[in-house]
């Protein structure tokens, strides 16, 4: 999926379950950059499609320990480096009132940073995206194989598709 | 053989819920919504003008004063802050648990924490008193000093929990709502409602690699939501529970306000969820009475957890030996001038909600419509006994004095449910109401030979 889309075939399923299957044979046919359109997560589509495990948690992981230490290292700072105040005789690092301060940033930062990981990871926010069937959303499955895979030919994907069980198959201009 | 319930009844297909769920958001809106809406807008605004006014005046309009410095905005900060609880309960510690009857009921819930958490968030920033210097409660470099806020305070705990709680719900909840967002533009018969819902979506397109990014990121919103919940209303019990007031300073506090919290938003779940079932018949296909039924227990359990505290606080007053605590409970709480709020939330939160021991109760509307009507006025009154009557008298006798009621305090707590209700009408409006993506996995669940599972 490049910027500006990219023209290739679609096979439309209406059922699930042949959706999956399919999707575990377009694979097994060699195409490796083909993918599932589906309008929830199906179960199973995954490891037909061998999509392998997200990356994101790193990040969250990565950025949750960052905003642990932008706390610690907020609080620590201000209350006992740049204007230590005494307060009810309270040392000027007094870590355990911080933690809270603290635990906050840290799921401050993982949240807004996991969903900031997912924009950059599936190309959102997009302005009107070419869609290849407006039931793809509702009611219907798609495998889409884009004219750059190995091995593309389209008559020979009509034909893959439809002994699938595809109900229609589509030429894509722009995907 | 112990079989599973169907989550989802009247035998639909994947198409008849898109359309469902689909159908209040096309249609023009009914006689019930615009009545209800011209009523909760009418509410709204007369709420601005008591906010103008209080603003404009000051505080003193309002009973706070000296001994009781805290008094209707807090109780009802801390009362709308817990019903935000139980939605994110159900959306992400449910989701966690893997109950997979959250479903049709998660995106009401969560909405309903978003505009709970909002009508919250504003009584502490007026309980300022002069709410346009509220910036002053972040950390920024400024030219006084630079003077920072004092990170010891639970106050400020409060301020940062709050906040990124606020921000946390409704990111989470608009994640969710992106592929619906996304069907709705699909099925748009105009140009507006396409560009309106399309730019909503963000452009998602539900691609196989999408969703396995997407299920993984909500995931770990549920995972990052499940402790910030329980951390939200804990911290809230430390404003509280840090000072040294007899009825505040007690480490039960945490767990307390949570269970409290939970039960209230429960009870305010079953009270829209009742209403929305009302209000959109085809939605009881999706919103069944197993769901309500659940949700009953959940009531039950926590109001008991609820009631467990209330003793627990006596026994530890007693057991303590404090004098001072021993009063607050025994002689001032329980027999003082506020007895009377101390016994409504005895009746409404620990008796009332005794009826769900019976399964009639518990799958009948009309009794848990009620029952919630009654924990929403009991969990109100807890806060409200907690601030006032551990304030109004504390060490001192010369330090005594009641909370004195006036028309801007009534208002203020009737206005708040205005703002509230107006934003839930207009979600039920214009945002899908069931996760329609979610909903779909779930629809074999009691369907054996489906491959349910």
């Amino acid at each position: 999926m490049a910027k500006n889309g990219i023209g290739g075939i679609a096979g439309i399923w209406t059922d699930e379950h042949a959706a999956i299957k399919a999707a575990a044979k377009t694979r097994e046919s060699g195409y490796t950059k083909f993918d599932a359109i589906t309008p929830y997560p199906v179960h199973g589509m995954e490891e037909a499609c061998g999509i392998e495990r997200s990356w994101i948690p790193w990040v969250t992981f990565i950025m949750g320990l960052t905003g642990l230490l932008s706390g610690l290292l907020l609080t620590w700072w201000t209350s006992a480096v740049n204007w230590p105040i005494n307060v009810g005789g309270k040392p000027a690092f007094s870590l355990p009132a911080f933690i809270p301060i603290m635990f906050e940033l840290t799921i401050l930062f993982a949240a807004l940073s996991s969903v900031a990981a997912l924009f950059y990871a599936t190309k959102i926010p997009r302005i009107d995206p070419p869609t290849i069937d407006p039931d793809l959303t509702s009611h219907k499955f798609a495998i889409f194989i884009p004219q750059n895979d190995t091995g593309y030919d389209e008559a020979k994907i009509e034909r893959f598709f439809r002994d699938l069980g595809a109900s229609d198959v589509k030429k894509v201009a722009e995907y | 053989m112990l079989t599973r319930n169907k989550l989802v009844l009247g035998n639909k297909t994947v198409k008849d819920i898109t359309e469902d769920i689909c159908a209040p958001i096309e249609a023009y809106p009914s006689k019930g919504w615009l009545g209800l809406f011209t009523t909760a807008l009418s509410i709204l605004i007369f709420y601005m003008i008591i906010l103008g006014t209080v603003i404009g005046k000051g505080m003193g309009l309002l009973g706070v004063n000296h001994p009781n410095a805290w008094g209707t905005m807090i109780v009802t900060f801390v009362f709308w802050i817990g019903i935000g609880h139980a939605g994110t309960l159900i959306s992400a510690i449910l989701f966690l648990f893997r109950q997979k009857w959250r479903t049709s009921v998660a995106r009401t819930a969560e909405a309903m924490t978003v505009f709970a958490v909002m009508t919250a968030g504003l009584f502490p920033l007026l309980h300022t008193g002069r709410p346009w210097l509220d910036y002053w409660l972040f950390p920024y470099p400024n030219q006084r000093g630079p003077l920072w806020v004092n990170f010891r305070s639970p106050l400020l705990w409060d301020v940062f929990a709050v906040s990124t709680y606020a921000t946390v719900s409704m990111v989470f909840w608009y994640v969710g709502l992106v592929p619906d967002f996304a069907t709705i533009k699909d099925r748009a018969k105009n140009k507006i409602r396409r560009t309106v819902y399309g730019a909503l979506s963000l452009g998602w397109r539900g691609t196989a690699k999408n969703w396995s990014h997407y299920e993984m990121v909500y995931l770990l919103l549920a995972g990052l939501s499940t402790p910030l919940v329980l951390s939200v209303h804990t911290i809230v019990s430390f404003d509280f529970a840090v000072s040294g007031l007899p009825g505040w300073h007690t480490t039960i506090f945490p767990p307390y306000f949570v269970a409290g919290a939970i039960f209230s938003g429960f009870a305010m779940v079953v009270t829209l969820m009742t209403l929305v079932r009302i209000g959109v018949p085809e939605f009881k296909n999706y919103i069944t009475l197993d769901h309500m039924e659940v949700m009953n227990k959940i009531i039950m359990a926590t109001g008991l957890m609820v009631g467990y505290a209330y003793g627990s606080e006596f026994f530890v007053a007693w057991y303590s030996g404090n004098p001072y605590e021993r009063y607050v409970f025994f002689v001032s709480r329980a027999f003082g001038p506020y007895a009377w709020s101390y016994w409504t939330m005895i009746t409404c939160n620990v008796l009332i909600p005794q009826v769900f021991w019976f399964k009639k109760a518990r799958r009948s509307i009309p009794i848990m419509f009620v029952v919630s009507i009654f924990v929403n006025i009991g969990m109100w009154f807890e806060r409200f006994v907690i601030t006032i009557t551990s304030l109004h008298r504390d060490f001192l006798p010369a330090n005594w004095g009641n909370y004195p009621w006036s028309f801007f305090d009534g208002a203020i707590l009737f206005g708040s449910f205005g703002m509230f209700l107006t934003l839930f009408l207009l979600y039920l409006r214009f945002f899908p109401a069931i996760s329609i993506a979610e909903v779909k996995p779930v629809l074999p669940v009691g369907q054996n030979n489906k491959g349910g599972h």
